[in-house]
């Protein structure tokens, strides 16, 4: 019996209409605090709140109501993958059908309510799915050995089969699947010893690839209903502003306009399609008031941060006295370090379609947390939750930003004013513009070396919002905001004195949220920045620097050295070039090098020539999905880290569409090799550690490349303004 | 009314001229399978073939494509090169969200289409103009290639 540290439950019920329904349940300490705002005080949890729900047909049909969604990180195959090992089925029998919202059914174990994100769907569903699918296994097979009159173990589950190895005899799930449903669930079931996976580890072929190849894969932006209007809106372009006076009179005499919704903070206009309500939109004059973030600049910002700095933080890791060691070290390091604000840039543009009625509203969208859509509608709507339904659909990227319902909550209140069904959809600028981005940090970092260069003490100071008191409130605990301070307070070299401190600090002229890679992100640039420092300040190789102080994380020093080797790192390179190296380890239990080599060209431009990763993420369930979501991650953190920023002007965002908030394209996009570590340890996360790892690999290369060090991405325009102050 | 010819099929539209072909397939046919991004030709998400040439459909004019062959990513997969294409996509499982893959492969069609064996630099400047925030690009490459090995060399292509 494989351990399980989870307390997890599997039941089983017959199906309405015939079959089997398997249900799982995981009782998680770290669920409480979530689930419990939910209930009621002093009410007790069901007797039977199955997580998920798997459907065994009568006609052998395999469906499993996926409670995590599609937005482009592989769950809709890596979840069936690990169901269909243990119930002994193919994958091609597995159906999908998207969960509908409900925390009580669907949540996921590690938050306690349904969301997908913070890489977390193997990590969390791992445990569950395989256990549910070998309770289905068993009581399939203690059906048909009742059915045949014999003992179970002479039995065999294959491809979705029962067969009696003696006899030769086989009954298929359907016909097992009544009698399956009567049988009493086992208090214990054996889960497949990992040797004997057929399916985890292997690169079974996604099962949402054919429908994304012709057209036919349906994202939230894709609804048509019968009278569907579409509409699109401008949104007070300062934070807190609202609608001083409204000219509408042009926009009412355009084809197909057909109504102004004017609410306090935005006016939308209404129309046949979507071309019908840009015009619209070009056509209205709108006044704003500003309100109090009108005259706000990035500067401002940044000047908060800093003042902030100043002070003393929330300890959140303390090991030996930093401050003694610092001051009585050799040598001194200190460095600021500051991270801007980033935008998502999902190429679906944010939209929503609602349909408000009387006695009942519908949601169609694509989000990472559908009971809080669910739950925003009602409340928004004052209708009751059950009248309210939400379609849930494939997400085109979201990279954090569908952990928000901001573009839902604006869909319904449109949708409010509006008769019949509508379509709100975002242009790309108001996308840009009014996205919920990934904060700007503000870090003050020290080091104390010994006369060898070694690192004898360690001090950080990280100032930012606390996304999750405002996301999640039970996670903010003791004044730190535990994603904000992920990866620092990690850090995985053996130095003899760490303290890390976190600054809260919010910054209310934008709204703030997670990005891809999270805190995460942010403390592996300042961290692996910094430590690059050390380690050119000493004159040693930044390799051999990192190995001298992973002796206590093997683990770390592994993927370290596989990088260093797969990169060729030491070989010499064309003048003008240089490899950074990175590593990252956090709360998403993965480890990750990644050595960048990057080409400074004559003019200064940067380009990314080649990447090499190394990934120890435990146990794979499907290594061209790992691969993938690095190769993935490592995208989107070049554009992050070359390019991008968001910023303000008398409280406006700067940046509009992708002529001014650059990403990476074909023709810039390196070679990426992606080295599996293979590890028989719990599986880690995926999707967004090769983000984390990116920024600071690159700007280390650059370092090389250059001498100059960047301590402020983005990276591509501070190498330049470094370069015009040398 | 305009009238279009898109997959061989003849629709008759009552638009405004200067609608951008994107929003008629969108929201008038109910095409939805060619995909808007950025509204500005910045992202190549609605990318579809005009007389076999890649064109963006967020800035085209209805008007200016009237009577004219238009090929959308529904239909792509009827012509030889555009089922190798989407073959060497699903073989190689390219896409992630697969958002931009639409226009992806209307782009990718229409470079082998002109160029039946397209080196890296050639397939850098096809395809520039489609941005994936998955970070597909190396997918995409491989798989335009072994497209190209199998794709006909002979013929106007899609």
């Amino acid at each position: 019996m494989t351990p399980v540290s989870r307390r997890e439950f599997v039941t089983v019920l017959a199906a309405v209409g015939g079959g089997m329904l398997l249900g799982y349940r995981v009782d998680e300490g770290r669920a409480a605090p979530l689930a419990a705002t939910a209930a009621a005080p002093g009410t007790s949890p069901p007797a039977f709140a199955p997580n998920a729900f798997i459907r065994i047909g009568t006609d052998g049909r395999i469906t499993l109501i996926m409670p995590q969604v599609e937005m482009g990180q592989g769950m809709y195959t890596s979840m069936p993958m690990l169901l269909a090992e243990e119930l002994e089925v193919g994958l091609d029998q597995v159906q999908l059908e998207h969960a509908p919202p409900d925390d009580k059914l669907y949540a996921n174990p590690l938050f306690g309510i349904q969301m997908t994100g913070a890489s977390s769907s193997v990590r969390a569903f791992y445990g569950p799915l395989r256990k549910a699918g070998a309770v289905g296994r068993h009581l399939l097979v203690a059906a048909a050995a009742q059915t045949w009159g014999v003992d179970a173990a002479s039995c065999r589950a294959s491809k979705g089969v029962i067969t009696h190895v003696t006899t030769g005899r086989t009954l298929a799930y359907g016909a097992l699947a009544d009698k399956a449903a009567t049988l009493p669930v086992p208090a214990e079931v054996t889960l497949k010893d990992p040797k004997d996976f057929a399916l985890i580890g292997t690169p079974a072929k996604r099962l949402d690839t054919p429908s994304k190849v012709n057209g036919t894969a349906q994202f939230g932006i894709d609804v048509r209903l019968p009278g569907l209007k579409i509409a699109t809106f401008a949104l007070s372009p300062v934070v807190g502003g609202k609608v001083a006076s409204l000219d509408d009179s042009k926009a009412k005499a355009i084809p197909g306009v057909r109504q102004i919704v004017r609410l306090d903070d935005l006016v939308a206009v209404v129309g046949d399609h979507m071309w019908a309500a840009k015009q619209g939109l070009a056509a209205l004059t709108i006044r704003w008031d500003d309100g109090p973030n009108g005259t706000l600049s990035t500067d401002d910002v940044v000047q908060g941060l800093d003042a902030a700095s100043r002070e003393p933080g929330v300890i959140v890791r303390k090991q030996g006295d930093a401050a003694s060691a610092l001051s009585g070290a050799a040598k001194r390091v200190e460095a600021v370090y500051q991270v801007p604000f980033l935008a998502h840039a999902a190429l679906e543009p944010a939209n929503c379609t609602v349909h408000v009625r009387q006695d009942g509203c519908d949601v169609w969208t694509g989000s990472q947390v559908l009971s809080r859509v669910q739950a925003m509608a009602a409340q928004v709507t004052g209708l009751a939750l059950d009248k309210v339904v939400v379609h849930n659909h494939l997400l085109g990227g979201a990279f954090g930003r569908r952990l928000e319902i901001d573009i839902e909550t604006l869909a319904v209140r449109i949708a409010q004013q509006v008769e019949g069904p509508v379509k709100v959809v975002w242009t790309r600028e108001e996308d840009i513009q009014h996205d919920v981005y990934r904060p700007y940090y503000y870090d003050r970092i020290a080091a104390g070396l010994d006369p060898q260069g070694r690192p004898v003490a360690w001090t950080h100071r990280l100032v930012g919002p606390a996304i999750l008191a405002r996301w999640a409130p039970p996670f903010f605990k003791d004044g730190i905001d535990n994603d904000g301070v992920d990866g620092a307070v990690q850090l995985v070299y053996d130095i003899p004195a760490i303290q890390v401190e976190y600054v809260r600090h919010e910054e209310p002229v934008l709204n703030t949220g997670f990005w891809r890679g999270v805190g995460v992100t942010h403390n592996m640039f300042v961290i692996e920045s910094f430590i690059d420092e050390l380690a050119a300040g000493s004159k040693q190789d930044p390799v051999a620097f990192r190995r001298a102080l992973l002796g206590k994380s093997p683990r770390a020093m592994a993927v370290l050295d596989v990088a260093a080797k797969e990169s060729g790192w030491g070989k010499p390179l064309p003048p003008g070039h240089g490899r950074g190296v990175a590593l990252l380890y956090s709360g998403w239990d993965t480890y990750v090098a990644q050595v960048a080599e990057v080409e400074v060209t004559s003019s200064g431009e940067v380009r990314v020539r080649r990447i090499v990763c190394a990934v120890d993420c435990g146990t794979i369930v499907n290594p061209e999905i790992v691969k993938a979501q690095i190769q993935s991650g490592v995208v989107y953190g070049i554009s992050g880290a070359l390019w991008g920023q968001i910023t303000l002007k008398n409280g406006r965002v700067e940046q509009s569409n992708f002529y001014d908030y650059r990403v990476l394209r074909m023709n810039e996009a390196p070679a990426i090799e992606v080295h599996l570590v293979r590890s028989t340890e719990k599986p880690g996360g995926i999707g967004e550690p090769g983000t984390a790892a990116t920024a600071p690999a690159l700007a280390n290369a650059i370092f090389a490349a250059t001498g100059k060090r960047l301590r402020k991405p983005p990276l591509q325009p501070g190498l330049a303004l470094a370069a015009r102050k040398t | 009314m305009i009238t279009l010819n898109i997959n061989g099929r003849s629709h008759d539209v009552d638009v405004p001229p200067d609608m951008p072909l994107l929003w008629v397939l969108r929201d008038v046919i109910g095409l939805t399978g060619t995909k808007f991004g950025c509204g500005v030709a910045a992202c190549g998400a609605c990318t579809v073939h005009l007389e076999g040439q890649a064109i963006r459909s967020c800035v085209t004019p209805v008007s200016a494509v009237a009577g004219k062959a238009i090929v959308t990513i529904e239909a792509i997969g009827q012509t030889p090169a555009g089922k190798k294409v989407q073959e060497a996509w699903v073989a190689l499982d390219v896409p992630q969200c697969g958002y931009c893959q639409s226009g992806q492969i209307m782009s990718a069609c229409g470079l082998l289409a002109s160029k039946a064996h397209p080196t890296d630099a050639d397939i850098d400047a096809a395809m520039a103009g489609n941005i994936c925030r998955c970070g597909t690009y190396q997918g995409i490459r491989t798989a335009i290639k072994q497209a190209a090995q199998v794709a006909p060399t002979t013929g106007k292509g899609v």
